[in-house]
């Protein structure tokens, strides 16, 4: 049998099925609107919901941080029509030739993809624009916020925003060109819970423009997520008075509630106005302040690296002390051959040590620290072991590493154990006499202000404390943060503070202390001055304290750059911040005044000492 | 070696440079379907695109490596592929991966191997081979033979369950066709799918009877007519047929009327009793018979507007707006031909169907000339299977047949079909290019 001729059916079949697609397609694409019609009402858009970053508030409620409304003006330009772009540059208020520009560009990044073509216009602005808007299809509105700062304090604990860079947007897929990430301080910190997260909306256009609802009934959209609030532990009262007293001088103030760890002022000086790096003036503004010669960028109370001076005296007292190599009523004379010291009467206690600041009585107590005479054969194997132990006990008193602390770009200062010296010079080639000015708190050592303002938590609490923190609680106002609510002991039984608290009680209220001028009346304060060695101008003064002594309330450290000793200026600022923290006035009103005036800055210059010229050989 | 060995001499170019052509208009397209203005690279392998491309150099290499082997094998193979197939399909329902609730995949890494693409070639093969030792599809021993090798896979695949990739197999049926099988059966197959297609249409309506008021249900109506149709056919019969035939034609009507009537019911009853729910509206849908512009008749809806957006010359190369951004459904793979029809138009549209009618005639073409039966044969199932794809594929886009996701050959993203199809016109290249040299 012959099927020879049944091929031209499968012939017929597929010319006859290609001839009836052809014609619909030529149907649908050609000769029927209704397809084009609908196609053109559907134009799709995506809506990107930024939400309202998180506030920031005191202690007591008080904005530090909140928001304003600014619009972004969008452009999409493959929607745009031809329109009159002179009228619309003077709508805007943007050069003609700037909008030309910025439309370009806008082109050539995507013809499908909004372009910003202006930023952070004020919703005043706005509003006039938005009602001409219609008659320039492609263009929308996109609101933002903007930080706004109500007490126009603490610059640096706060930090700013700023548009992330190219490298954070390819490391975080969350973050798109143009998006804004805090930079520095709390809004770095926590930039994840004060941003929430953003939400994308889908939407469909008609051709004028106009919302048409939403698309495909929102099955791709993303819900935007608010950012939380930030409840911190500052005290604004403190922290504006603060930033008033250390105004012309340079240095920082750093006071803890040592009960919680809570920071209750965090000043550095220069400071700069928050506003001054908020919208479309932050470049501008941010090179202005780079470019200062007083570098007001700076964040003194946690970057700033100095020798403890004096101070260290307490923690080698509590160290001497635990480990036994001296007693309460050990006495040393002051023998200014060992190391240069002031006129003061000998030392026959600790205490008359603390109150005098007696170098040569350290110089003694470090020695039987470090010389224990553990290794009786090699007295530099002895004073590997002795700092050894010194090292890990003053380490415990939060000294030597970063503080634990919710803010970003900390310094961890330096405690300079055994392998410390053998990098520098080498195993077995140092000893006591090597290390003695670690003894007095210059040397090696080396601390930030926050570490201080810690250490005088440690003294008020008799040996314990909680890592600092700003932030008490995200979200809600009584969720407080768990990981700050963990209990450090230092390496130093109760009793020894005892001495050290009588110590720096003399310090501040008996005839010979250094810091007679922090006295307050009906409260006692316990402090302790020190002088920060400056090899490059006069000396910084440092003074830590807490009050009042019986129940500690506050604990601080306040460091006043090229003022000398530290009784003159640190010792009456704190006990001004303290008096204000504890009663709520300020009744000193001839110490503030004083204080308020003395303009440390521009006295500097006079301070400074010639740079060394460069011997010839 | 003479000229009629010579397999580069006699290999046939225009089939290779339409494969090529397919090949690359594809793979422009699925480029387009994905492109992001941002990440503009070419051989990105997290896209659709880049992958593609790594699957059309393994297709390439593996349609040469076809032309390298003797045509002879592909006879003496053709069980041996058949039943490894078979064997893979049977493994993918045991340790397949799951994707959309079919288990139909094999993985590597990101990506996947369906091995169901490759029963259309197998089955090609052992139809071809069985079909070839014949003389003719006339007994009855035969034509179960053939059903059998045909429906064994398609058995396994409807188990996973892809039902798209199971209807190619109806392909065959012109296969069969031409090697003998009554045209009677082809015949009464198109009239039970146009009775069931009228029962479903008339099966919510009723129809008021003239003269009482009487509504009747739409099958019963249908009947109706049937049974009118009949004893019109009856008078036609006793008036103008020679006696002694209407005594068999008196029985073919009534045989006729019954069957319809049994048919009728079956329609129903499978229709309410054995598909599926999604399956149910879809039909509905496709017969015009439910309107669901947000649900079913979406994709069919969203890719016709993207289709008729394109107006006559099309928007322009990456310039298709609705194919982007998820507007039409599944746009890479089933849906890939609303990107030729947004972005070129009718031109392109009539060029890429024109294309595919040149390609499947001149693979008949091919068929025509060969004196080896097996070549014959084989050619034959290649062009009743591109006819398919391009049936069922095109026509849902133009709303011309129902939603069924079977891939557009070389254009729907997708590595099996892809080597699925350069298996096939391989295999036929290879074979044809010794069409001189052998008789099988």
């Amino acid at each position: 049998m012959n099927f020879e001729s049944r091929k031209y059916v499968l012939v017929a079949a597929v010319v006859t099925i290609s001839f009836i697609f052809i014609l619909r397609l030529f149907w649908i694409q050609v000769v029927d609107d209704k397809w084009k019609a609908s196609a053109a009402n559907m134009a799709e858009r995506k809506i990107t919901d930024y939400p309202a970053r998180g506030f920031v508030y005191d202690r007591e409620g008080r904005l530090l941080v909140a928001n304003t409304p600014v619009y972004d003006l969008m452009m999409v330009p493959r929607e745009v029509k031809p329109f009159d772009t002179a009228s619309f540059a003077a709508l805007i208020g943007v050069p003609l030739e700037d909008l030309r520009q910025r439309m370009t560009d806008a082109r050539k990044y995507s013809l499908y993809k909004p372009s910003v073509i202006e930023k952070q216009i004020p919703a005043s602005q706005f509003s006039a624009i938005s009602v001409h808007l219609h008659h320039y299809p492609g263009f929308y509105g996109q609101s933002r916020t903007l930080r706004t700062y109500p007490p126009r304090l603490a610059a640096h604990l706060l930090g700013y925003l700023s548009e992330v860079d190219a490298r954070k947007v390819a490391q975080d897929p969350y973050y798109k060109p143009g998006d804004v990430i805090g930079v520095g301080g709390l809004e770095q910190y926590y930039e994840e819970q004060l941003r929430g997260r953003r939400g994308v909306r889908y939407v469909l256009v008609d051709v004028h423009n106009n919302i048409k609802g939403s698309f495909k009934n929102g099955i791709y959209d993303t819900l935007a997520i608010e950012g939380k609030d930030l409840y911190t532990g500052i005290d604004l009262d403190m922290q504006r008075l603060g930033e008033q007293l250390m105004r012309n001088k340079k240095g920082s103030i750093v006071a803890l509630d040592p009960k919680t760890g809570e920071v209750l002022c965090l000043v550095t000086s220069p400071s700069y106005d928050p506003e001054l790096l908020v919208g479309r003036v932050r470049n501008t503004n941010y090179g202005v302040l780079q470019r200062d010669s007083i570098k007001p960028l700076f964040d003194r109370a946690l970057q700033a690296q100095y020798p403890p001076g004096s101070i260290f005296k307490l923690v080698q007292s509590l160290v001497a002390l635990d480990e036994g190599v001296i007693t309460p009523n050990t006495g040393f004379a002051c023998n200014k051959s060992l190391v240069g010291c002031h006129n003061h009467p000998n030392a026959a206690t600790i205490e008359q040590a603390i109150q005098y600041s007696c170098n040569p009585y350290f110089y003694n107590v470090f020695d039987r620290i470090v010389e224990r005479k553990l290794d009786k054969k090699s007295r530099f194997r002895d004073a590997a072991l002795g700092l050894g132990e010194w090292e890990h006990r003053v380490r415990s008193f939060g000294l030597g590493e970063k503080p634990a602390i919710d803010l970003p770009s900390l310094k961890g200062g330096n405690i300079p154990g055994p392998a410390y010296y053998d990098r520098k010079y080498g195993e077995g080639r140092w000893a006591f006499s090597t290390i003695y000015s670690v003894s007095i708190g210059q040397g090696e050592v080396l601390t930030v202000p926050m570490q201080m303002a810690n250490l005088a938590a440690i003294f008020a609490n008799k040996g314990w404390y909680y890592d600092p923190h700003v932030v008490r609680a995200v979200g809600e106002p009584d969720s407080l943060q768990g990981r700050y609510r963990q209990k450090h002991v230092v390496e130093a039984d109760a009793k020894w503070f005892d001495h050290i608290q009588e110590g720096m009680r003399r310090v501040v209220n008996e005839p010979g202390g250094t810091a007679r001028r922090a006295r307050i009346e009906d409260v006692t304060v316990c402090g302790k001055t020190g002088t920060a060695e400056n090899p490059h101008g006069e000396d910084h003064a440092v003074f830590v304290c807490f009050a009042p002594m019986e129940n500690p309330r506050i604990a601080m450290a306040v460091y006043v750059e090229n003022s000398g000793a530290g009784g003159r200026w640190a010792a009456p600022i704190a006990s001004l911040l303290i008096e204000q923290y504890l009663t709520d006035t300020i009744k000193r009103q001839e110490v503030m005044n004083e204080l308020l005036e003395t303009d440390l800055i521009s006295k500097e210059k006079f301070f400074r000492k010639k740079p060394k010229k460069p011997r010839r050989r | 070696m003479s000229a009629r060995e010579n397999v580069a001499a006699n290999f046939d170019r225009p089939l290779l440079l339409m494969y090529l052509a397919l090949m690359f208009m594809g793979w422009a397209n699925i480029f387009s379907a994905a492109y992001d203005p941002e990440h503009a690279s070419i051989l990105d392998l997290d896209k659709e695109y880049g992958k593609q491309a790594v699957w059309m150099g393994i297709s390439l290499t593996l349609g040469a490596g076809i032309l390298m082997i003797r045509g002879h094998l592909f006879r003496d193979w053709a069980y041996g592929i058949y039943s490894a197939v078979i064997l893979l399909l049977a493994l993918v329902l045991v340790v397949g991966k799951e994707v959309n609730g079919a288990k139909a995949w094999f993985g590597v890494g990101s990506f996947g191997i369906q091995p169901a693409e490759f029963a259309k070639y197998a089955t090609a093969l052992a139809l071809t081979r069985y079909l070839s030792g014949l003389k003719a599809l006339i007994d009855i021993q035969s034509r179960v033979v053939s059903a059998a090798i045909i429906l064994f896979p398609v058995a396994l695949i409807m188990l996973q369950p892809d039902t798209g990739t199971a209807l190619v197999s109806g392909a065959f049926i012109l296969v069969l066709y031409r090697e003998g099988l009554s045209g009677n059966i082809l015949l009464l197959g198109i009239l039970a799918a146009f009775l069931s297609i009228l029962s479903l249409i008339l099966k919510e309506s009723t129809f008021h009877l003239p003269f009482t008021d009487r509504e009747l249900p739409g099958p019963y109506f249908l009947l109706g007519i049937i049974v009118i149709g009949a004893v019109l056919a009856w008078l036609v019969v006793r008036n103008m047929v020679l006696k002694r035939l209407r005594k068999r034609l008196y029985a073919y009507i009534v045989i006729g009327v019954v069957a319809s009537a049994a048919f009728i019911g079956s329609v129903d009853y499978a229709f309410e009793k054995v598909l599926a729910q999604h399956q149910r509206d879809r039909i509905l849908v496709m017969l015009g018979q439910m309107e669901d512009p947000q649900g079913l008749g979406y994709n069919v809806k969203q890719s016709q507007t993207a289709i008729g957006s394109g107006g006559f010359s099309g928007k322009g190369y990456l310039d298709g707006t609705l194919t982007k951004f998820k507007y039409v459904p599944m746009q890479s793979t089933d849906f890939i031909f609303c990107t030729v029809g947004e972005e070129w138009g009718f031109l392109g549209t009539a060029f890429v169907v024109a294309l595919f009618t040149v390609l499947i005639l001149r693979i008949i073409q091919i068929s025509d000339r060969q004196r080896s039966k097996f070549t014959r044969i084989y050619a034959y199932c290649v062009a009743s299977i591109f006819l398919l794809h391009l049936m069922i594929n095109v026509g849902m886009t133009i709303g011309l047949a129902p939603v069924i996701g079977i891939p557009l050959p070389f254009f729907s993203y997708g590595g099996s079909s892809m080597i699925g199809f350069t298996l096939l016109l391989g295999t036929l290249a290879r074979l044809d290019a010794e069409r001189l040299s052998q008789l099988r």
